[in-house]
């Protein structure tokens, strides 16, 4: 095992908001099941419900827990904190009080120190990848991290777009979808899942690396653990202090609901069939 | 199906409980555990009879396996409310492993803990912390149950011997376990004052197992006879003092008491998640049956009789965990929950209906599972004798 005296802190970033499946990765985001997640019953579903003026999801009385890709981001760090290839764990959250919590089970996974970046209300409604990449990019700087490992996305919005504009930003190479994370003196190496198969990349380290499900099983916080998680510390930052905008460049328009699905039509042959499909003018 | 209500009831409990912040994300953890390692196995386990090793192993990783044992000695070092917290998780999950947790925690490391030398608890703790061996209590006998004090089986010193001889019988875990501890007497005459406690390793020459009993519920668990014959151990081997060991299973179940309780609990809220959750779904009479009045009444007395239970076992946790007395709450606290179990187990089947009744839906493992929590670890019976000898304590003229 190679010792790295290089690589000071490994920031994890949690995304805690509000998702349709209470933190479990569901069927409808991550097609790709590990045998653990086949098994837990996913048939029934948080009834999520589109706000009456349309802006978004109803989010107040919403558990909300940690992305399970963050989980997969914090459990890689831990492992190479334990391979004594890395110094520090700073596990980051941006968000409401309640994203404390988050950062609490991070640390009772094995993190060091929590930082919680403030962010509320309004702002936290309108918070999206661009401002919580600047976010990131500025404590990145301020705490000299060498290594900064997020999940690939987060399973309400979807968007696959922090990592890489932390990466942008910062100029530092990034490695996304990693399915296995190396060190190898100052580079990382980085197997990525794509769609064509299995990518092997080394980045040169400070890099960004964003996790896939296939990169590690999280642990479950152990009782000493917890324990232990009680006496770490957690810090609070705002944006402004981070001289960061988290005004939205984005305006949602509406959000609707999936439509209902419509019954089907069963036909006798194939002549009927293609008849139909013309008739809905499909071909 | 277990999925939406368990988060839902973690919201409400939160709100309703006062819980410190570290019990709250203990009692998070165990339940997710529970949610996702044991709830989708507990079905085939009860079926196949099979102890959960590989469960047992990352629970005993997680600390769950010794939640009081201080972690000198390898355990959590938590007190006793999250102990009961992570056992009604994990029961809530699966009853069988619940019960397992429950015997090892308070019925085997318990006595040790208490009355055991340093050596004692080096040997005897040490390794039953990391879930990689369960210990068992081996109390009951075929001709005395409730009657305690009336144990036959016999311990006669030989040279630096003890020998012992008897039969034991009900033992939960004793197919899987690597130590007990056993109830022996010294002296016949002298009643319960004879009785003294042993530890002895399994496998043991001299010590053997009966045929694994075909029970009703928490199949997962193993339950046999100890045959006794002719079985040497060091002289080292009495925990506490000769004598003592009445005391010592009267103390030891005071405790084990309340982790049943927890056990109890979880099965009762097991079988409620399953009746909310058919309530919304299934329809009759043009409704959900939730809307049903029936329905509701139901729901609602189950649910009271579980939050009362649950309180009841949180307060006589907490007055252990005080070092006040807490033997009255403790059997309150038992008998409530384990009643809570029967009752709410028997109305989920009656919620689902039909569906209660077959194995597709866990309500009938429910019903099956509960009603043993009424018997081990002190009838109910007992546990009303127990609460009526306290409140007359407390009016003595």
């Amino acid at each position: 095992m190679h010792r790295s005296s290089e690589v000071k802190h490994v920031a994890s970033y949690l995304n805690t908001r509000g998702c349709e499946c209470f933190g479990q990765p569901c069927e409808s985001h991550c097609p790709v099941l590990t045998d653990r997640t086949i098994h837990v019953q996913l048939k029934t579903f948080i009834k999520i419900r589109v706000k009456p003026d349309r802006t978004g999801v109803v989010t107040d009385g919403v558990k909300h827990s940690m992305n399970p890709f963050c989980e997969i981001a914090v459990e890689e760090a831990i492992k190479l904190k334990e391979k004594k290839l890395v110094k520090e764990v700073v596990a980051v959250s941006c968000g409401p009080q309640q994203v404390q919590e988050t950062i609490r089970t991070a640390l009772a996974m094995g993190a060091d120190r929590g930082i919680h970046v403030e962010v509320s209300g309004k702002d936290y409604e309108t918070l999206g990848p661009l401002q919580v990449s600047k976010i990131f990019a500025a404590l990145a700087k301020k705490e000299q991290a060498d290594l900064i490992i997020l999940g690939k996305q987060a399973i309400d919005d979807d968007c696959n777009q922090t990592g890489q504009m932390i990466a942008a930003l910062l100029d530092w190479p990034q490695g996304t979808f990693a399915s296995e994370m190396t060190l190898e003196a100052d580079k990382m190496k980085v197997v990525r899942e794509v769609d064509g198969g299995l990518e092997t990349i080394k980045i040169k380290l400070p890099a960004v690396v964003t996790a896939d499900l296939r990169l590690n099983t999280p642990r479950y916080a152990t009782l000493p653990n917890i324990m232990k998680a009680k006496k770490k510390k957690i810090a609070n930052v705002k944006p402004a202090d981070l001289g960061v905008d988290v005004c939205s460049r984005l305006e949602v328009l509406k959000v609707d609901e999936p439509p209902q699905r419509q019954a089907g039509v069963k036909v006798e042959t194939v002549d009927d069939l293609v008849g139909k499909l013309k008739e809905a003018g499909r071909v | 199906m277990t999925l939406r209500l368990w988060h839902r009831q973690s919201l409400m409990t939160t709100q309703l409980a006062e819980l410190p912040e570290l019990h709250q994300m203990m009692r998070q953890t165990c339940r997710d555990y529970a949610q996702k390692e044991l709830a989708p196995i507990a079905a085939q386990l009860d079926k196949d009879h099979k102890f959960p090793a590989k469960q047992v192993k990352e629970l005993g990783a997680m600390g769950v396996m010794a939640v009081e044992v201080p972690e000198s000695l390898g355990g959590a070092g938590m007190d006793y409310l999250a102990y009961c917290l992570a056992v009604e998780e994990l029961s809530r999950g699966c009853a069988s492993t619940g019960v397992i947790v429950s015997v090892n925690n308070s019925l085997y490391l318990g006595p040790i803990l208490k009355f055991g030398t340093e050596e004692q608890k080096k040997q005897w703790i040490t390794p039953f912390t990391t879930g990689e061996r369960v210990g068992c209590f081996a109390l009951s006998e075929p001709g005395n149950g409730s009657d305690a004090g009336a144990a036959s089986t016999l311990a006669q010193q030989e040279g630096d011997e003890w020998v012992l001889s008897g039969t034991k019988a009900w033992i939960t875990n004793c197919w899987d376990a690597s130590a007990t501890v056993v109830f022996a007497t010294t002296d016949k005459s002298l009643k319960h004052k004879g009785i003294s406690a042993f530890l002895v390793p399994m496998p043991h020459p001299g010590l053997s197992l009966g045929k694994k009993e075909d029970k009703l519920g928490i199949r997962a668990s193993s339950t046999a006879n100890i045959i006794l014959e002719d079985c040497r151990i060091p002289l080292g081997n009495m925990l506490g003092e000769r004598g003592m060991g009445f005391n010592i299973a009267m103390q030891t179940l005071d405790s084990g008491r309340l982790g049943i309780a927890a056990q109890a609990l979880g099965i009762a809220q097991a079988a409620l998640d399953c009746s909310a959750d058919y309530a919304h779904k299934r329809t009759a009479f043009g409704a959900p049956i939730g809307k049903l009045q029936a329905i509701q009444f139901k729901l609602a007395d189950m649910a009271l009789a579980i939050e009362s239970a649950r309180l009841l076992t949180w307060r006589a946790a907490m007055l252990r965990d005080a070092k006040k007395p807490f033997t009255k709450e403790a059997a309150m606290a038992k008998l409530a929950a384990s009643e809570a179990a029967t009752f709410v187990s028997h109305q989920a089947i009656q919620v689902l209906g039909g569906m209660g009744y077959v194995t597709d839906m866990p309500a009938e493992r429910h019903y099956r599972d509960a009603r043993i929590t009424e018997i081990y670890e002190g009838t109910s019976e007992i546990q009303r004798l127990v609460i009526a000898n306290n409140i007359l304590k407390e009016y003595q003229q």
